[in-house]
């Protein structure tokens, strides 16, 4: 606690210990204060709602992210950044508890760099994501809540794993995690191809969270994509998604993804204003 | 008589929601970290000046809202590792230090979580102004501006459109300044709260808007308001100010 042990320093040595209530079940207590889907009323309302991408193709991982926190119906913020940047060569994603990912992530960050000085050479992204599952799983029941991507390069090439609070791991090509994802998924399948260019694979990508924040109402605001290449992860863009629906992601107005412009007109409730009067 | 003994149900709820909203908004050179004075339980007011916004370190202000109980114990406790940092490093922990530090503290009762959402301001290493929003467990962000609290749905969309211009078109040929000026923002913060006051029942009784000047900063904005009273000891580095206004009593 002394001096520079402030924030994470303190973990360095072991894993950080946590203050329990002094009730027979602790996770019953944590969950009657906390979980908003059994009871709206409750007071800590953890933030949730999300939709989160990844996928793995010729060129690398590309990583899309939308920016909207819920509590409840109330809409906590339109800014998060959901992509968690682990190290110049590691992203995590977030998707359920916002501390939790945050934290953990961060802490995963910190035992990446022991790695690395201990073994001069960086962790792989395998051993990064066990690290991480395997630390989550120790919290089993505990009520933590995290759906995270673990993206990276390491010596096999691009990698992508899923990483759960119950303790799943996966190795993966294409992942979607969050109460949009099977929204995301209907577009990234549809058009994801292995040979993907990196101009599509990223248009893809922003066209999956663009789906998803128009049809989940716990996701939208902003899309920020990532890219991620021999060289370590890139920033590309931060997108509106209001933007996204009317003009799209370049600067030209009027290429938007949303169907208003494509049928204007065409349907027997849009008629052309001629065609209205006639 | 009734002898038969009835199942109860027992819970341990050491939780309380006590009102009241707090704000932060970051300027270039400086911040405001506000907070109205009043708690209360239920519909009744325990008290009509409680703070809810304190200064830190030179540079840091942290607001706190929620439950009382936690939130006074929380400041307690982050006064104290601010001030072992201080022993041990012969200056004041950085902004961004203290806002992991907050994180970390936060984090630690994960499992037993304080019912508190904080906000951070002050200013930053590189001078300039910031503002770190928290939830109860921990996770955290950089902002240009935050309403928390009671009447944080009435006060956020406010902020919103004013600060960040959210649905307002630019006249033709201009466009929406990056950073307001203080008494813009000081405008803004006072109209934020007569306005939750007015229709939020938790919110009133007094306004307490701390603003933190970065080094070198003249004071200009400053000078015509009224009642401003300085925290700081010396006009050398970063500069800490108060100003109290009173709200509705009913």
């Amino acid at each position: 606690m002394w001096g520079s042990q402030a924030g994470f320093g303190s973990l360095v040595k072991g894993v950080p210990s946590f203050v329990i209530p002094s009730v027979p079940d602790p996770a019953a207590f944590l969950r009657l204060h906390t979980d908003d889907h059994a009871d709206p009323s409750c007071k800590i309302k953890i933030q949730h709602g999300t939709t989160t991408l990844a996928f793995r193709y010729q060129g690398g991982v590309i990583v899309a992210v939308d920016s909207r926190a819920t509590a409840g119906s109330y809409v906590a913020s339109g800014t998060v950044k959901k992509v968690i940047e682990i190290n110049p060569y590691l992203l995590g994603t977030m998707a359920g508890g916002a501390a939790d990912c945050q934290y953990w992530e961060t802490y995963l960050g910190v035992h990446c760099r022991l790695h690395e000085l201990r073994n001069r050479e960086r962790i792989s992204v395998s051993a990064a994501s066990k690290y991480l599952s395997n630390l989550v799983y120790s919290y089993k029941g505990m009520g933590l809540s995290m759906g995270t991507m673990i993206c990276g390069w390491d010596k096999t090439g691009p990698a992508l794993f899923y990483v759960d609070s119950d303790g799943t791991r996966l190795k993966g090509n294409i992942f979607s995690v969050g109460s949009g994802s099977t929204f995301a998924y209907g577009v990234l399948d549809q058009e994801y191809r292995w040979d993907l260019p990196d101009e599509e694979a990223q248009e893809l990508a922003r066209r999956s969270i663009y789906a998803a924040g128009h049809r989940d109402a716990f996701s939208g605001n902003t899309c920020n994509l990532y890219q991620v290449k021999e060289d370590g992860w890139q920033f590309i863009g931060n997108y509106d998604i209001t933007k996204l629906h009317y003009d799209g992601p370049g600067e030209a107005p009027g290429n938007g993804y949303g169907y208003d412009i494509r049928v204007e007109g065409q349907t027997s409730t849009d008629l052309p204003a001629t065609a209205g009067q006639a | 008589m009734d002898s038969i003994a009835h199942p109860t149900q027992r819970q341990f709820n050491p939780y309380s929601d006590n009102g009241g909203t707090i704000l932060a908004i970051a300027g270039a050179d400086f911040t405001v970290i506000a907070g109205d004075t009043r708690q209360s339980e239920g519909y009744s007011i325990q008290t009509r000046y409680a703070p809810k916004v304190f200064p830190l370190t030179d540079r840091a202000v942290l607001a706190v809202n929620g439950f009382a109980a936690d939130g006074n114990m929380f400041v307690k406790k982050v006064k104290q590792r601010l001030e072992w940092y201080r022993h041990a490093h012969s200056k004041d922990m950085p902004l961004r230090a203290i806002a992991r530090l907050i994180q970390t503290m936060l984090y630690a009762r994960r499992f037993f979580p304080f019912y508190v959402y904080n906000i951070l301001g002050g200013i930053e290493e590189d001078g300039t102004g910031a503002v770190y929003s928290f939830d109860p467990v921990g996770s955290y962000e950089r902002e240009a501006c935050r309403a928390a609290g009671a009447a944080q749905s009435l006060v956020q969309p406010f902020l919103d459109n004013q600060i960040y211009f959210n649905n307002q078109q630019p006249a033709p040929g201009t466009s929406h300044p990056v950073h307001l000026p203080l008494p813009t923002i000081l405008s803004i913060v006072i109209d934020s709260f007569t306005g939750a006051t007015e229709r939020h029942i938790e919110v009133g009784d007094g306004l307490e808007m701390y603003v933190v000047l970065a080094k070198g900063r003249g004071v200009q904005g400053l000078e015509d308001v009224r009642g401003v009273q300085e925290l700081s000891v010396t006009e050398e580095g970063e500069r800490i100010f108060v100003i109290r206004r009173d709200l509705k009593k009913d």
